[in-house]
C-alpha cells in the first residue's frame, strides 16, 4: 500500500449558488505526481486553492499525512509542508530574489526585523544547490523582473524543496514558456519525485502532463469524472477520453 | 573612474534616492546663489524646520499606504477630527496631556482603522472610500466645533510637553524638527527591514502573489490605513503645539504637499516601490519652495508655477529610470 498524503473526501464548494466542486473525493500519495486535467470551468483552480488554504470548502473532510486538518490560509498550508507554485504569481517582480524567497516566511529577530545577510546568505545557497543558477547575470539581489519565465519558475520550485514542502502544487507551470524553458520545468517536476515529494500539477497541455504525471484525474463540471494510472491508459487514449468528454457532454467517463 | 561608480551596485541599487538627492542639491544651490543674502543665514532654515514636520511626518507615514498601491484622501480630516479631540481634551482635563494624548491617537488609529476596514473588507477602492472619510470627518469636526477654534494657551504653554514636542533645542533647532528626523529613520529602518515593511512591498508590487505567499494582504493594508491615522494624530498635536490653537479646517491644506512629497521623493503610484528617505528630501524640496521662490525675488504668483514644474521633472526623471530597468 502506497502512503497517503493527502485525502478529500466528500469536498463541496459553492460560490454563492453556483456549485463549483461536488462531492470530490481524491488522494495523493507519498512521492507521487498526479495531473488534474479539465477544460476551463471545470473546478481545477478551485480544488487546488482549497487545498492551499485559499479558500476553505463549504463542507467535506481534508486528510494530510492522516490527520484531519482544516486549512484556513495560504501560511497555514505552507507551514504544515503544501506549497503552490504558479507561472504568473510565483513571484513579486519588482523585489529582488532573496526578499521573494523568503517571502511571508521572513527570517527575523523577535522585533519582526530581517536578518538580511542571513537571508542572502540561504538564498545564495538554494540558488546554487537547489537551482543550480551558476550565471553571473543572476544573484540574489537581481529583480525578479529581470528572470525569464523558466527562471522564475526554477527560483519557486527551489524555494518549495528548501522549505521541505511534501506537496507541491502546480497550477500550469508551463504556460507561456518555450520549449526549452518548459523542459527545464518538467525536469524539476521530474526531479521532485527523486526526492519523494509529492505533487499536484494542473496543465492545459496533455502531452507536459502525460510525461510528468504517475496517475491522471479528470474533472469536470466540479467533478471527478475519471482516474487513471499511467500504465493503464496511453497518451492518445488519455487525449481520446478529454475529446470523448468534450462532445458528447457526459459527465462519468468509462474508465 | 566614473562609468565604475556609474556601474557599482549602491549606484544601481540607489538610483531614486541617488536622483532626489541631486534634484534637492541643484534647487538649494540655485536658492543659495539667487538669494546669498537670505541663504546664508540661519533664519530661513529655522522656519523650514518649524514648518516641515507637520506634513512631513504624514508624508513619511503616507508612503506606505502609497507603495501599497492605495492612496489615502482623508489624513488632512483626520488630523482635524483629532486635533479638535485633542483640544477638547486638554481643556476639558486642565491640561491632563496623557488623555488627551492618547484618545486623540487612538481616534486617529480608528479612523484609519474604518478606511482599512472599507478598502480590504467591503470592497471599495482607496481613493474613493477616503474621499467618503474624508467628508465625514471633517464634517464631523464642523458639527461638534460649530465652526469656533479651541485656544490651549493655558493648558499647553510652557508645560514639560510642549517643551518635547516644539521647543527649541539650545535656542536654535525647533524640536518638531528632530521628531521628524528621528522618526524618519525609524520608520525608513521599518520600511526596508521589518517584516512589515517587507509585506508593503509584495502587495503593493503584486497582490495576488503576496496572498500566494503567504501574506495576510488585507491585514497589512488595515495597519497601514491605520498606522497613517495615528501619524496624521501626532501630526495635528504638533501644530496644535506651535499654534496652542485649535481651529476648525485645521489639516485641510495639507493633503496635495503632503502627496506631492511623496510622489517627488520617487515613491510609485502603482505600489510595491518607494523609499521614506526619498519622501523625506521630498519634504523639504516641496517645504522649501514657497519661501525660496519668494526669496529669490519672484512674486508669490510663481510658487505654484515651479511647484507643479518640479513634480513633473522628478515623476519624468522616475519614470525614465523605471523605463531603463524594464
Amino acid at each position: 500500500m502506497p502512503e497517503q498524503l493527502l485525502k478529500l473526501e466528500n469536498i463541496y464548494k459553492n460560490f454563492g449558488n453556483v456549485k463549483v466542486l461536488k462531492d470530490v473525493n481524491i488522494t495523493i500519495n507519498k512521492g507521487e505526481v498526479v495531473a488534474l486535467i479539465g477544460d476551463n470551468g471545470a473546478g481545477k483552480s478551485t480544488l487546488i486553492k482549497v487545498i492551499t488554504g485559499v479558500h476553505s470548502p463549504n463542507s467535506g473532510k481534508i486528510f494530510f499525512k492522516e490527520n484531519e486538518v482544516q486549512i484556513k490560509s495560504v501560511s497555514q498550508s505552507r507551514k504544515m509542508g503544501i506549497e503552490a507554485v504558479y507561472q504568473e504569481r510565483a513571484l513579486c517582480d519588482q523585489q529582488e530574489l532573496y526578499r521573494n524567497i523568503f517571502a511571508g516566511r521572513e527570517i527575523t529577530n523577535s522585533f519582526g526585523f530581517l536578518k538580511i545577510k542571513e537571508q542572502r546568505k540561504e538564498a545564495e545557497r538554494i540558488l546554487r544547490d537547489y537551482i543550480g543558477f551558476t550565471s553571473k547575470a543572476i544573484t540574489v539581489d537581481s529583480q525578479v523582473m529581470g528572470l525569464s519565465g523558466g527562471e522564475k519558475q526554477g527560483v519557486a520550485f527551489g524555494r518549495s524543496l528548501y522549505f521541505n514542502s511534501d506537496l507541491i502544487v502546480l497550477d500550469e507551470p508551463t504556460m507561456g514558456l518555450s520549449i526549452q524553458e518548459t523542459e527545464k520545468v518538467l525536469n524539476f517536476v521530474k526531479g521532485l519525485k527523486n526526492e519523494n515529494k509529492s505533487a499536484i500539477f494542473i496543465d492545459h497541455n496533455i502531452i507536459h502532463v502525460y510525461g510528468a504525471a504517475d496517475r491522471f484525474i479528470i474533472l469536470d463540471r466540479g467533478e471527478v469524472v475519471g482516474e487513471f494510472l499511467k500504465d493503464q491508459i496511453s497518451r492518445e487514449e488519455l487525449v481520446q477520453k478529454m475529446i470523448q468528454l468534450h462532445e458528447s457532454g457526459k459527465i462519468k467517463l468509462e474508465g | 573612474m566614473l562609468t565604475s561608480i556609474l556601474n557599482s551596485y549602491f549606484v544601481k541599487t540607489h538610483r531614486l534616492e541617488i536622483s532626489i538627492t541631486i534634484i534637492a542639491i541643484v534647487l538649494f544651490l540655485i536658492y543659495f546663489f539667487g538669494a546669498t543674502h537670505v541663504f546664508t543665514r540661519f533664519p530661513i532654515y529655522r522656519a523650514f524646520m518649524q514648518s516641515m514636520p507637520f506634513f512631513g511626518i504624514i508624508a513619511i507615514s503616507a508612503t506606505f499606504v502609497v507603495t501599497l498601491g492605495e492612496i489615502d484622501l482623508s489624513f488632512p480630516s483626520i488630523v482635524g477630527i483629532t486635533s479638535l479631540t485633542f483640544g477638547m481634551l486638554l481643556t476639558g482635563t486642565d491640561g491632563n496631556f496623557f488623555i488627551a494624548f492618547a484618545l486623540a491617537t487612538l481616534l486617529g488609529m480608528f479612523a484609519g482603522l474604518v478606511n482599512g476596514l472599507l478598502v480590504t473588507k467591503i470592497g471599495i477602492p482607496s481613493i474613493v472610500a477616503t474621499i467618503g472619510t474624508l467628508f465625514f470627518w471633517r464634517g464631523l469636526v464642523n458639527v461638534i466645533s460649530q465652526g469656533s477654534g479651541i485656544a490651549i494657551v493655558d493648558e499647553a504653554d510652557g508645560t514639560w510637553h510642549h517643551t518635547i514636542f516644539v521647543d527649541k533645542l539650545f535656542n536654535t533647532i525647533p524640536a518638531q524638527f528632530i521628531w521628524f528626523v528621528v522618526l524618519t529613520g525609524l520608520m525608513q529602518w521599518v520600511y526596508r527591514y521589518h517584516k512589515f515593511g517587507n509585506h508593503i512591498h509584495f502587495v503593493g508590487d503584486n497582490k495576488a502573489s503576496a496572498q500566494m505567499m503567504g501574506i495576510n494582504v488585507d491585514r497589512v493594508k488595515i495597519i497601514a490605513f491605520v498606522q497613517l491615522g495615528f501619524f496624521s494624530a501626532l501630526a495635528g498635536i504638533f501644530t496644535m503645539y506651535e499654534m496652542l490653537y485649535f481651529w476648525p479646517t485645521q489639516g485641510s491644506g495639507l493633503m496635495l504637499t503632503t502627496l506631492a512629497a511623496v510622489f517627488v521623493g520617487g515613491t510609485s503610484v502603482f505600489g510595491g516601490r518607494g523609499t521614506v528617505y526619498g519622501t523625506f528630501i521630498g519634504v523639504l524640496i516641496i517645504g522649501s519652495l514657497e519661501s525660496g521662490i519668494v526669496a529669490l525675488g519672484l512674486s508669490g504668483f510663481y510658487v505654484q508655477f515651479i511647484n507643479g514644474l518640479m513634480i513633473t521633472i522628478a515623476v519624468t526623471i522616475y519614470a525614465l529610470i523605471q523605463k531603463r530597468k524594464t
